[in-house]
């Protein structure tokens, strides 16, 4: 058994709306093995910032955990005072956000900022700073020497996401969680910075939670791909199962839309009809039935259990039998 | 068939220090070229994408084009008509036939207007007589496929798909020929970025409009374009058939864009060409190939003479010294 980093089990959370509880996540069961990169992919509203925030416990003020929990390491994070979770958090868990132009303070310089996030190192000044040159090296910042004493205003944007990458791998984590963090940069310094991560996960050996609706990165750079709906785990398993064998209807539809997918040249795009189903009166049968073209009566009655289709890789339906073959 | 856009060398000039600055430090060109000689045409029934990164003068050229900006050099034709010059009260006929389509989905909705309110906005702009608003609206929510009691929601309550329609029924309310459409599917899920551009491609065979498509995702562009052009710094790096471009692009910047699209499958690990370093700032322009400082096989021309622009008979053109034939 491969030692886990990050364990999410059974984990619901509501959020108290004026309309009553809206169920964000139900039962979702994830885990992160030492030194893989898991990628999560799913649209919007299918409740990946609530389970980032769950996994750094930072939640909204209206959210409640009403099931489950997350096993980070030997600790169940929900069951930690606020100043345990603090010493986790920036040291064995860190994190890089989508908008580096937002997630950096733009009033102090970038090195100070990258000598600040070493403050649990008892070394001296120099060191750090040292530490902090040798990072930025090895992000590809020309000239970092020169570079600490500029703010962040004085960079463009996949330079500042290098360096929050550089920031977030500074403390040598055990988990980075990369919340989309190639959404607001361009084609070309995608790639500057799928291949940086890439290289600094294989010389640090950490684990990545990898965020994206970009399915093309996930398929580049991740080991294992969960894919969500709706605020439930519909699928997992290995880059391969997900992207060659996808069984579940949802994991397989929104492939087919993505168009970098399609060969042929047209001009009608597939598309996924309908819309999310309301998470306050959450449906009681498969959360995808209303939308799934083979749904029958039992997937509007019944929730799906999930299907183990090898060691890897489990769906939740119910047109899987229990070999995990597809009922014609 | 006569072209119904036709630009010619068009720059867009924006002034990057102040009057009183520039003649304190003697500076001669106290300007920046955002858009610096770019010409393209757009046939009836045609869809023109713009590719290009942030800061590449994308979205400039299409204000250029909608005479949002003034474009100070060059030539701007829309059937024969020229458009550089035109003061906004000439254009403001001409918004009749080139609509445009904002980025920001809500953000380029009044959010204190209800939907009915901004589809027929329109009209009131322009002083068409219409007899039933709420029939014209509901017309055009038909068109772009959303239910009539839509009209009377407000922008918080639509989602970013909706809120496109809406920009769509806004574009198109007074028939127009040519639709400008800036970064139509950004911030959009796959699923619902589909039902936009199939929406748009419905409209465009039904209306026979031509479309106009910045955009920086290329497998859209594969997709809905007939002709594409790639933008570097302001200008055309290449430009010509949607097919031939992806088939065999010339310039190596397009090479590199076209690698960086990433195939969804985790075995096809095409050859990726990284590109080193950052995209130059336009108020420092490189000499010779502007290209050069990120181009994986610059010689020592590319550093000192600016290429030509070449082309073939099919209308492919690329601006690069080492393209053997085209």
């Amino acid at each position: 058994m491969t030692e886990l980093i990050l364990d999410v089990h059974d984990l619901s959370i509501d959020y108290r709306t004026p309309r009553g509880q809206l169920k964000a996540l139900r039962n979702v069961n994830m885990t992160i093995p030492k030194g893989k990169i898991v990628g999560i992919v799913g649209e919007s509203g299918c409740g990946k910032s609530t389970l980032i925030s769950a996994i750094i416990n930072l939640m909204a003020s209206n959210a409640e955990v009403s099931n489950g929990g997350v096993k980070f390491l030997q600790d169940e994070l929900f069951e930690l005072s606020k100043k345990q979770m603090q010493a986790i958090r920036g040291d064995k868990l860190s994190i890089v956000f989508q908008d580096p132009m937002t997630s950096l303070n733009p009033v102090v310089s970038i090195g100070d900022q990258m000598t600040d996030i070493q403050y649990r190192d008892k070394v001296s000044k120099k060191e750090k700073t040292a530490k902090a040159i040798k990072m930025l090296d090895r992000v590809g910042i020309p000239d970092p020497e020169s570079r600490l004493a500029q703010f962040p205003h004085e960079f463009s944007g996949g330079m500042l996401q290098r360096i929050a990458i550089a920031m977030a791998l500074l403390v040598e984590p055990d988990l980075l969680i990369a919340d989309e963090p190639t959404t607001a940069l361009d084609a070309t310094l995608e790639v500057q910075i799928i291949y940086r991560l890439k290289e600094l996960q294989a010389s640090q050996g950490c684990s990545i939670l990898f965020i994206s609706h970009h399915l093309g990165v996930i398929a580049e750079l991740c080991d294992e791909v969960v894919v969500m709906y709706s605020g439930e785990v519909v699928e997992k398993g290995s880059v391969r199962d997900i992207f060659h064998h996808a069984s579940h209807p949802y994991t397989q539809k929104l492939l087919k839309c993505d168009p970098a997918a399609i060969k042929q040249k047209t001009k009608d795009l597939p598309t996924i009809l309908g819309s999310l189903p309301d998470l306050i009166e959450v449906p009681k049968g498969c959360i995808f039935a209303d939308r799934c073209d083979s749904a029958s009566a039992l997937c509007l009655e019944q929730k799906p259990k999930a299907v183990q289709i090898n060691e890897s890789h489990v769906a939740n339906c119910h047109l899987l039998d229990e070999a995990g073959a597809m009922y014609a | 068939m006569p072209n119904l856009l036709e630009a010619r060398d068009v720059r867009v000039r924006f002034r990057s220090k102040s009057v009183i600055k520039s003649l304190l430090e003697r500076d001669a060109d106290p300007f920046l070229d955002a858009v610096c000689g770019v010409s393209l045409n757009v046939q009836p029934g045609e869809t023109f994408a713009i590719v290009g990164e942030s800061g590449s003068g994308k979205t400039t050229l299409a204000r250029a084009i909608t005479g949002l900006v003034k474009a100070q050099e060059g030539s701007i034709r829309y059937q024969n008509k020229e458009l550089i010059g035109l003061s906004d009260s000439q254009f403001r006929p001409l918004r009749r036939d080139i609509a445009m389509m904002f980025q920001d989905p809500i953000g380029s909705l009044s959010p204190r207007l209800t939907v009915e309110a901004l589809i027929t906005e329109p009209f009131k702009i322009h002083g068409v007589k219409v007899d039933d608003y709420a029939a014209e609206a509901r017309r055009l929510l038909a068109m772009v496929g959303l239910p009539a009691h839509f009209a009377s929601r407000y922008p918080f309550q639509l989602s970013g798909g909706q809120a496109r329609r809406v920009g769509v029924a806004r574009a198109l309310a007074l028939s127009p020929k040519l639709i400008v459409a800036d970064e139509p599917t950004a911030g959009l899920d796959v699923s619902v970025q589909g039902e936009i551009l199939n929406l748009l491609a419905k409209l465009q065979s039904e209306l026979g409009l031509s479309l106009l498509i910045i955009t920086h995702n290329l497998s859209v562009v594969r997709h809905i374009s007939d002709r594409m052009g790639i933008m570097y710094l302001g200008r055309f790096v290449e430009q010509g058939n949607t097919d031939e471009i992806f088939e065999q692009a010339k310039h190596p910047y397009t090479q590199a864009l076209l690698s960086a699209n990433h195939d969804p499958d985790p075995d096809a690990h095409s050859e990726r060409i990284e590109l080193q370093g950052e995209v130059p700032s336009l108020l420092q322009r490189p000499m010779g190939c502007e290209f050069h400082t990120r181009c994986p096989n610059a010689k020592d021309i590319c550093r000192n003479k600016v290429p030509d622009m070449f082309s073939s008979s099919t209308g492919h053109e690329a601006s690069c010294h080492f393209i053997d034939n085209i």
